[in-house]
């Protein structure tokens, strides 16, 4: 025995799964979406995709050679960021409008916060809010099959009909990787079997936000409304993908239910309420703002603690 | 490589899992499923190894105060004789395991890395013995006997904790106990000698436990057994047939399911926190090894001299449990075992979850010694820390129902008042949060040493 033994506080031994594992899954499960985009709308998708995975991996690696610090991109956060930024822009965007997009979300939101687990929204959204709000024209522009064409949800927000069948497929306008609820619930539950997310938050998030639909959209008991909401726009990927974000969800497990509670009724509200058809990103990164205090109210009682325990002690001292 | 296959998460039984049971095995809610090395030591029979060198007996090895030292330089002792008084009522004395001469008293380093006042004993290697007086006929012997004895014997959790036996069979409500619980789970991985002393000497269990009962007529024993062991189930199964008062409770697999308050919930599905005994919720817990011991020294008179000890790790030429002299020092197990395979990196005294990762090896077995884990490979330094990105997979496997990442940010920052908030002092150490952090960070070390300030904090006031 010529070597020094290690030493270190118990435990000894780690899981095998890391930070950039649960990347990897998480791009993984965005792949049938991507994919199905990419075939929606041809070659301009992919080449957004591309655009905007490189600009943010490429982002990430500029700012922290420039402030001095340890490189992160092996750590893949930088490629879901850039994918899901993709996902949420319309195929007919320019690309530097794209690549603006993608540096905004990874300089701003960000690393000027600190990097990866220090940001207080959801990068991705942060991107595509910047752009909605600066170039709305070319953010809401929507084309399928080469036509200008009104989204689903647009449609529906006018009380036209839908068809939704087309909408669970996915053969319909609206950004690259919202349009097939489909394929994005095929995600769904390659994240849910790898461990990746629970259905608390998606499943909280989409309940309520029916719920509110039947309530107030004035369509009545619709199901055919209903299910065009919930296909329709970005709910489904935002529900998901973005609003179970790790960094900006609460890490309460009742925090996840008022959280998705949250994101429902808010979106609900942006829809029903609002002036534009959309709603799903306003109402996570609004939600994303309150995880704090969520958190602060929603602190589990520990194994064991019981709350009225005064009585009892008096007895034992008798 | 092989061992990672176990370590996956479990997400959708983590999901259904009610808290209670899952597949008709009792549990807990939380914890994890780490790689447990069983295979390697769990088939070898126990082997007796006969000292040569010197013995080693710290005065502390238990909870409470150091035992007295009751020799003196050039004493000559036997195995069997007292060398060292109880320090006071939590506290247990201390016996020779070999027969020879008291060398020296002097301060040497125990697994934890501190320096414990020790008695050193040269060893003469013929084993003398004061006599032991046997008693077949246990419920002939009062209550205060029991405890007497057992008091006497110097038993103490030999589980890990070392808390005196005898302290927790006197509690203030006897009447009020209704189980008494036989730790049966050995949750820590690696681990094997509970399960070959319950393999090779099953009745021994079964007795103590009786002589356990016979102190609390209204109690009821259960075994607390993982499912791991289908083999120890069954064959206490048979065992308990015909014992009315005893029962064999099938544990789902998990870590920690030996945690104390985690198999109080699984066996009776009652809580405690902190700042309650096992017996405020009717229970009395006591691992396999202690059972044994008071099994020993009530029927067979002796004191805890002995204790079953697995050497195991895959820098181990031949894992193996043995049945050592307590005293005996860990470089002549690993030299009367055949040492090294592969030279190891990391070696901890205990299992990989709960032990101490130790200097070197000249350290001397003590009542609490269960193993000596050999291993090439350090996954602590192996991998490096990153960023926290809140994914609450330590929430998940934290058996407390406690947030691990936010306390140990607290626990950075010196937040004590937010700290003791998020209930950081009910944390049991069981290091779950670390083993299943995806960013590696040591969770568990930050929140164990705010918890030590904070205590240490109490007691000044």
């Amino acid at each position: 025995m010529s070597n020094l033994l290690k030493v270190s506080s118990s435990p000894h031994v780690k899981a095998s799964e890391d930070t950039s594992r649960i990347m990897l899954y998480v791009i993984i499960a965005l792949l049938p979406t991507t994919f199905f985009g990419i075939y929606n709308f041809g070659s301009r998708a992919l080449l957004l995709v591309a655009v905007c995975i490189i600009t943010c991996v490429l982002s990430e690696f500029l700012f922290e050679k420039a402030v001095g610090k340890k490189n992160t991109i092996k750590d893949l956060s930088a490629v879901v960021t850039g994918l899901l930024l993709a996902l949420n822009l319309p195929h007919t965007l320019p690309v530097w409008q794209a690549v603006l997009g993608s540096v905004f979300a990874i300089v701003v939101v960000k690393m000027l916060f600190g990097g990866l687990g220090q940001n207080f929204m959801n990068p991705a959204l942060g991107g595509r809010v910047f752009l909605l709000i600066s170039f709305a024209a070319t953010m809401t522009h929507f084309e399928y099959d080469g036509v200008a064409s009104a989204t689903p949800l647009a449609m529906v927000k006018a009380d036209a009909s839908v068809n939704t069948l087309d909408m669970l497929i996915g053969r319909t306008g609206g950004t690259i990787g919202e349009t097939s609820a489909l394929c994005i619930l095929i995600g769904a539950i390659i994240l849910i079997l790898l461990g990746v997310i629970d259905l608390t938050i998606p499943g909280t998030y989409i309940l309520s936000f029916s719920i509110f639909i039947l309530l107030f959209s004035g369509r009545g008991f619709d199901i055919d409304n209903l299910v065009a909401h919930l296909c329709g726009g970005g709910l489904m990927l935002g529900a998901f993908f973005m609003a179970t974000d790790y960094v900006t969800s609460p890490i309460t497990p009742l925090g996840k239910v008022i959280y998705g509670i949250c994101l429902g009724v808010l979106t609900g509200i942006f829809r029903v309420f609002g002036n534009s058809a959309e709603g799903v990103s306003y109402a996570i990164i609004f939600s994303n703002l309150l995880v704090p205090l969520i958190e602060k109210v929603t602190v589990p009682r520990a194994f064991g603690v019981v709350k009225a325990k005064k009585p009892k002690e008096v007895k034992a001292n008798e | 490589m092989i061992q990672y296959i176990h370590n996956k998460r479990q997400p959708i039984i983590n999901g259904i899992e009610s808290g209670v049971e899952l597949m008709g095995l009792r549990t807990f809610k939380g914890g994890v499923h780490p790689y447990d090395g069983k295979e390697l030591s769990k088939d070898k029979p126990i082997r007796e190894l006969i000292p040569q060198g010197d013995m080693v007996f710290p005065l502390s090895q238990h909870i409470g105060a150091p035992a007295t030292s009751c020799v003196s330089v050039g004493d000559s002792v036997l195995r069997g004789q007292k060398i060292a008084d109880a320090g006071g009522f939590v506290s247990a004395p201390i016996y020779s395991s070999v027969s020879g001469t008291v060398k020296a008293i002097e301060p040497r380093r125990v697994a934890t890395g501190d320096m414990v006042n020790s008695i050193i004993i040269e060893n003469d290697g013929k084993f003398i013995e004061t006599g032991f007086e046997r008693c077949d006929d246990y419920t002939s012997l009062s209550n205060d006997e029991i405890i007497k004895k057992i008091q006497n014997a110097g038993i103490v959790g030999m589980g890990g904790a070392g808390f005196p036996t005898h302290v927790k069979l006197s509690p203030n409500n006897p009447e009020k106990i209704e189980f008494i619980i036989a730790n049966c789970a050995e949750c820590e991985p690696y681990l094997t000698s509970d399960y070959r002393s319950m393999v090779e000497e099953p009745e021994k269990l079964i007795t103590g436990m009786k002589i356990i009962l016979q102190l609390f007529p209204k109690a009821k024993g259960l075994l607390g057994i993982e499912d791991n062991k289908k083999d120890v189930i069954d064959a206490m199964q048979k065992l308990v047939a015909n014992e009315p008062r005893i029962e064999v409770v099938p544990l789902l697999t998990k870590y920690p399911q030996g945690g104390e308050r985690q198999l109080i919930k699984a066996c009776t599905d009652r809580e405690i926190n902190s700042k309650m005994l096992p017996a405020d919720a009717g229970c009395i817990v006591d691992n396999v090894a202690t059972i044994n011991a008071i099994y020993t020294a009530i029927v067979e008179g002796k004191p805890v001299m002995d204790r079953i000890f697995t050497l195991t790790g895959d820098a181990i030429k031949d894992p193996c449990n043995y049945r050592i002299c307590i005293g005996t020092n860990c470089n002549e197990i690993l030299e009367q075992a055949g040492g090294f395979a592969k030279d190891p990196v990391k070696i901890i005294s205990g299992g990989p979850m709960m032990g101490f990762s130790v200097m070197d090896t000249d350290l001397p077995t003590t009542k609490t010694s269960g193993a000596l884990l050999c291993l090439t490979i350090d996954e602590v330094s192996k991998y490096e820390t990153t960023a926290c990105i809140n994914c609450g997979r330590c929430v998940e496997a934290c058996p407390e129902n406690l947030i691990p990442s936010r306390l140990s940010k607290f626990s950075d920052h010196g937040e004590k008042d937010e700290f003791e908030k998020w209930y950081g002092l009910e944390c049991i150490e069981c290091g779950s949060c670390s083993f299943a952090c995806p960013a590696r960070k040591p969770l568990a070390q930050a929140i164990k040493t705010m918890k030590k300030q904070i205590l240490a904090d109490k007691r000044k006031k």
